[in-house]
């Protein structure tokens, strides 16, 4: 296992090659190109702004703090996480022909999936950045600096389910199915649209702990968006060692179940 | 590296594919509920692609192997390239490997022929450098230089081919898999992968070869291995294999139509009394005849007790290599004494075109009169016919046609020929030439 993962490592030019030729081929022969990654959530986001801004009363965020801005921070990780797990699910299936005809390590393409939508998780924050320049509603510029390590983080945890579930799926295609309506659930379970501030939300907070993607969506939002000291940076990276953990457990049992795929799939 | 190891060396080499029967449609609670994850993936039942199969291809060589159709010869391929392993025994390979199995399979059908060949060329182990310094071989290799920069999804599917196997074979491999990728492409673009190979030849890399192409073997190979049914049959020389592996294909065939006849004649039932069914009326019999699909029919009187299609030796068989003597014997039997009677032998190829008919009629034999049992020859001196498989009708009947016992396309017989010329009937001849022209025989 150790070994195949160091193997990895000099696998680095075909993984990059990989997600330049998903890039690619996705927009390739559309008009408006990587923008058409945006166009879901930036409806969503008109959306819930819509909703949350103008018909319910306005307690998402502190006052005078602009919405959209909020719950974009939060919606474009959790585009990332979500993509990633729905498309890596099944990479394994969709990219069979290279499993089964080519020496190549199977990991390789769900890592690719989860890479790919980090590019456009990259994109979109240039979008997020336009949104701020327009709203006038800038970061701590200090507490930046905390925001790779966010992302760092969210990549192991994604990184982990996706290996674990890319394998399970070739044996079991109904998790496809079971988690494009979990993810649904999951989204609603994560503070993107609502914020973790609401009172509401803290009287569930037991519940709202067991989450990652509570503790990775908090942090993005107190580092780009609320003003004040980074208070969740020891949840994050407890959720850091946990996502190492997994990530490893993840990649023992796709370790173990690789020799059943170039048949199974 | 030491000389002496061997390029390729299987040692005990089996493998065991699963199949997973009613576990398709499990579902991941079932799974759960049963309790212990990996103990469900267990197989419900396997499959032996490979049993104990060793065999070593040193240096320099090249091995073809044959097989029929799921006798294990890709799945041999796939181990020695790695893509899956062994459930048991050992496969080592000294240097780099490229594998002519999928070509193209690493292909992405929205990005251009340029790109995917730098992804499928860093995919077969290139870098990014290697590449670049063959690229406009490969190029030139596939003949696509107008097309290089067009989408994948644009090519036909010959166009994709040639770029998959360009890319391939500028691997520059140690040891070459190749997987009965020759039978696509035109003439010319084979003749150029035939030149590539015999270049890896002369630059002494191994070459494995998976193929159909008896021919090829026997030309390209200095060894052959053959395998049947995941068992090696015989290794050695080509010459010797494929002649081993020719007659025991032969020998299937000729089970094959044995069986086949006997289904066809017991569906047409046994012999016909006067009730049984086919045209009774005799001015009907000849408008039937040439449209009646196989069958038995007749009125009983005599009847055909046993056809047998002899060899040379007298030995009952239904493979003949063109040129060679068929004899067709009748037993037949009169259950009373008829004096009305003409036997007749026709022969149909594949398509039921009659290749020729003839009876004792036609052949001014005058019938006398007939008891009992009795034995009929119809004697072919040379089976003058071109390869191909051909059906019999044999017939007793009276003058006017009126069947006793017609038994129509129930005999099969295959001819083989090693040369494949066209049409049905080949006449004896012979090539002469005079002047100035000169011609060797490939033979």
């Amino acid at each position: 296992m150790w070994h195949n993962l160091a193997r990895l490592a000099g696998y680095r030019g075909l993984i990059q090659s990989l997600v330049a030729r998903e890039l690619k081929a996705r927009y390739r022969g559309s008009v408006l190109g990587f923008f058409w990654s945006f166009v879901n959530p930036l409806l969503l986001l008109s959306i819930y702004s819509f909703v949350f801004a103008k018909i319910l009363p306005p307690n998402a965020t502190a006052d005078n703090m602009p919405y959209e801005v909020f719950m974009f921070c939060g919606l474009l990780p959790w585009t990332w996480f979500q993509a990633s797990m729905l498309e890596g699910a099944g990479s394994l299936i969709s990219g069979g022909n290279l499993i089964k005809k080519v020496l190549f390590p199977a990991e390789i393409l769900p890592i690719v999936t989860v890479l790919a939508n980090l590019v456009h998780f990259a994109l979109g924050l240039l979008i997020l950045a336009g949104f701020m320049v327009w709203r006038q509603h800038f970061p701590d510029w200090n507490e930046l600096a905390w925001f790779p390590v966010i992302v760092l983080v969210q990549l192991v945890f994604t990184l982990a389910l996706v290996l674990l579930l890319s394998a399970l799926t070739v044996h079991f295609r109904d998790i496809r199915d079971l988690l494009a309506n979990l993810m649904t659930f999951w989204f609603f379970a994560t503070p993107i649209i609502y914020s973790y501030k609401m009172d509401n939300v803290a009287g569930y907070i037991g519940y709202f702990n067991w989450n990652p993607m509570f503790h990775i969506a908090v942090s993005y939002q107190e580092v780009l968006f609320f003003h004040g000291p980074f208070g969740h940076l020891r949840w994050l990276l407890a959720i850091g060692g946990v996502s190492v953990v997994l990530f490893v457990a993840a990649y023992w049992v796709f370790d173990r179940l690789r020799d059943s795929f170039a048949e199974a799939v | 590296m030491n000389v002496a190891t061997p390029a390729i060396s299987l040692v005990n080499v089996s493998k065991l594919y699963r199949r997973y029967g009613g576990r398709q449609f499990a579902t991941l609670k079932s799974a759960l509920l049963s309790g212990d994850l990996v103990k469900k993936l267990r197989p419900d039942e396997t499959f032996q692609a490979l049993n104990d199969v060793s065999f070593d291809v040193p240096r320099g060589q090249t091995l073809g192997v044959i097989g029929r159709n799921g006798s294990g010869k890709s799945t041999a391929l796939k181990l020695v390239a790695g893509i899956t392993k062994p459930t048991s025994g050992t496969v080592k390979v000294q240097g780099r490997v490229s594998a002519l199995i999928e070509l193209g399979a690493g292909f992405h059908p929205e990005i251009s022929g340029r790109e995917n060949v730098f992804i499928n060329g860093v995919m077969l182990g290139m870098s990014k450098r290697e590449i670049q310094a063959r690229f406009d071989a490969i190029v030139e290799f596939a003949e696509l230089q107008e097309f290089i920069d067009a989408p994948v999804k644009t090519y036909s599917s010959g166009m994709y081919m040639r770029l998959g196997f360009a890319v391939a074979i500028h691997v520059d491999p140690d040891v070459l898999l190749v997987d009965e990728v020759l039978a696509v492409g035109d003439e010319g673009f084979t003749h150029k992968c035939l030149d590539k190979f015999s270049e890896f030849k002369r630059r002494n890399k191994t070459i494995l070869f998976v193929t159909h192409s008896l021919g090829m073997v026997e030309r390209f190979c200095d060894e052959a291995v053959w395998l049947d049914s995941g068992h090696k049959r015989a290794q050695g020389d080509p010459t010797r294999v494929v002649g081993a592996y020719i007659t025991d294909v032969e020998r299937q065939e000729e089970q094959f139509l044995a069986a086949t006849d006997e289904r066809s004649r017991a569906d047409a039932g046994s012999a016909p009394g006067p009730s049984s069914a086919g045209p009774a009326d005799a001015s009907d019999v000849a408008a039937d005849m040439s449209r009646a699909t196989e069958g038995r029919w007749g009125s009983g009187e005599v009847v055909i007790t046993d056809v047998a299609v002899l060899s040379d030796q007298g030995q009952a068989t239904h493979i003949f290599h063109t040129g060679e003597p068929l004899t067709l014997r009748l037993r037949v039997e009169a259950k009373r004494k008829v004096s009305d009677f003409v036997f007749g032998v026709g022969i149909y190829n594949a398509e039921g075109l009659c290749v020729y008919g003839t009876n004792t009629d036609i052949e001014e034999h005058e019938s006398d009169s007939f008891s009992g049992e009795a034995e009929v020859r119809f004697e072919i001196e040379a089976l003058d016919l071109v390869e191909g498989t051909y059906k019999l009708d044999v017939a007793v009947h009276k003058r006017d046609g009126a069947p006793y016992d017609y038994h129509r396309l129930l005999y099969t017989f295959r001819v083989k020929s090693r040369l494949k010329d066209v049409g049905i009937y080949r006449p004896r001849h012979r090539w002469g030439f005079t002047g100035g022209i000169t011609l060797r025989s490939r033979a």
